[in-house]
């Protein structure tokens, strides 16, 4: 695994219809950090996580990947690079089986046989839903699409892992096991949520957005125990920090 | 709950799926095969009946060996019955001519071409859907490509299919909004209608973007890939060469007639 830095220098974006959804965002991930992006509904986070893989063309500014440019050019190395998890597990899973699904990204890589069975085997391992790989993937538990939408990535090899609320709609057995997924992987993570208790858990670094532009960057903690800060971006302070820090 | 546990759309899916000999063969062989199946059925003259009763054979046999069941196929076909039924429901009324008899009652023209039509549909529409069911979308679409149609169609002929899913479950969400709230009454305004087949269409497009989005971030360039595609073979070869002879006797010899007149010749 290679360790590329990702980088957002003056990142605008104007939907179609006129929506500013990023309005000159800019920050610098390092190889192996682990970042929550958090703020409120419609504050651009989903808008910029289809940035980070070169879904979207920013209508200003730009996305670099290890100091290249992500453009039209370079977005197939991007999306290689870059892996992203859906916030809903149906969208992302659309094969008849959950070993085709999982096989999909690799195929298109252009892998011979032998090694995308490899990847997909591996992927279903580390996740552990290896008894699943037969199975359609719609009539799996909402906790079992997740992993295996989390495979389908894992699949790709990327160096950077991008998701969005990955711990919506789980039990709390499901979360609890998704965090500590996520907390055993080395790759840069990006992950956008409202789940401010799991950020605490799993992020060491957290980017707040509001309107579209960053307001807050910095250390987990020291940003999620600043009442005023997140109550003023429609925020709050998880319960997790209270016990740890009781005033 | 999920829609696949209402209807079955994922059954074709796990039939696919499943290994018979009939799944191992190659899809373009199979394909090329049911195709030929057609045409010799079409080709009979608009009143022939009993001519076409040995092709049931071609359907029956694929299902017994790729283990199909049957029922599914004939629910399937009742489904699209209307249709059949909607082209050939006027022909006894327009079609009086006196064409054969069975037993004391005279049969005219319209009744033996409605028959007729009821036949080939069933033929025919059995036959592609058990071609589907013991190959797989994906494999078929794959075949067809190979075979030489323009990966644009093949490939919306897959999207088609699994947008199928799509479309179903956002639709079914929307009945059950629509439901909660109508307290009990069974029909709709028009107008409610109308914003419902709107909103149907715009949550299924935003819903296809982000399938899509996912499809493109796992490197899909405009083409399904298949592993392990599956080469011709003997059997391959053999499974079509002995259709086709089938099919030509059967379509150059009226084989029940002739079993007819050799068992009531041996009577006689």
């Amino acid at each position: 695994m290679s360790h590329p830095m990702i980088e957002a220098r003056n990142l605008c974006f104007v939907y179609p219809d006129g929506t500013r959804a990023l309005q000159s965002v800019s920050f610098r991930i390092g190889p192996g950090e682990s970042v929550g992006i958090i703020g409120c509904n419609g504050a651009g986070k989903s808008t910029l996580l289809l940035h980070l893989n070169g879904y979207l063309t920013p209508t200003g500014g730009e996305m670099r990947l290890s100091e290249v440019p992500i453009t039209r050019q370079t977005v197939a190395m991007a999306r290689r690079a870059v892996g992203l998890v859906f916030q809903d597990s149906d969208d992302q899973l659309f094969m008849a089986t959950v070993s085709e699904d999982v096989a999909f990204g690799p195929l298109n890589l252009g892998l011979t046989d032998d090694e995308i069975e490899r990847r997909v085997k591996a992927a279903l391992d580390r996740v552990g839903v290896a008894h699943l790989r037969d199975r359609p993937p719609h009539k799996l538990s909402g906790g079992e699409k997740r992993s295996v939408a989390i495979a389908t990535v894992l699949a790709m090899e990327p160096d950077i892992l991008v998701m969005d609320e990955p711990s919506s709609n789980l039990d709390p057995r499901a979360r609890r096991r998704l965090i500590e997924l996520l907390r055993s992987f080395e790759h840069t993570r990006i992950i956008a949520t409202h789940d401010l208790e799991m950020v605490v858990e799993v992020c060491s670094r957290v980017i707040v957005l509001d309107g579209g532009t960053v307001v807050a960057d910095g250390p987990t903690r020291e940003i999620l125990n600043d009442e005023v800060l997140m109550i003023a971006h429609g925020l709050e302070r998880p319960h997790i920090l209270r016990h740890l820090h009781p005033h | 709950m999920s829609f696949g546990h209402y209807i079955e759309v994922g059954k074709m899916d796990e039939l696919g799926r499943m290994d018979s000999p009939m799944h191992r063969l190659d899809a373009r062989v199979k394909t090329l095969t049911t195709i030929a199946f057609i045409v010799t059925v079409m080709s009979f003259s608009r009143y022939e009946v009993a001519a076409l009763m040995p092709f049931f054979i071609y359907p029956f046999t694929l299902m017994a060996v790729g283990r199909i069941p049957p029922g599914y196929i004939v629910r399937k076909l009742l489904i699209a019955s209307p249709f059949a039924l909607a082209v050939g429901i006027f022909n006894p009324m327009l079609d009086q001519r006196v064409m054969g008899s069975l037993g004391s009652h005279d049969i005219s023209g319209g009744w033996m071409s409605f028959a007729s039509i009821v036949i080939r549909f069933s033929l025919t529409v059995s036959a592609a859907l058990t071609l589907v069911a013991c190959t797989g979308i994906h494999r078929l679409c794959a075949g067809l490509e190979r075979m030489g149609l323009p990966r644009v169609f093949a490939v919306q002929l897959c999207l088609l299919y699994r947008y199928l899913f799509v479309i179903v479950d956002e639709a079914l969400r929307m009945r059950r909004g629509v439901e909660m709230r109508s307290m009990g009454r069974r029909t709709l305004r028009f107008s409610t209608y109308v914003s419902l087949i709107g909103h149907l269409l715009l949550r299924a497009m935003d819903r296809a973007q982000r399938v899509y989005q996912a499809m493109v971030s796992r490197g899909f360039a405009g083409q399904f890939r298949v592993m392990r595609p599956t080469v011709v073979r003997w059997n391959d070869v053999a499974f079509m060469v002995g259709w086709a002879v089938f099919f030509a006797a059967a379509r150059v010899w009226d084989i029940p007639t002739a079993i007819g007149n050799l068992l009531v010749g041996g009577v006689a």
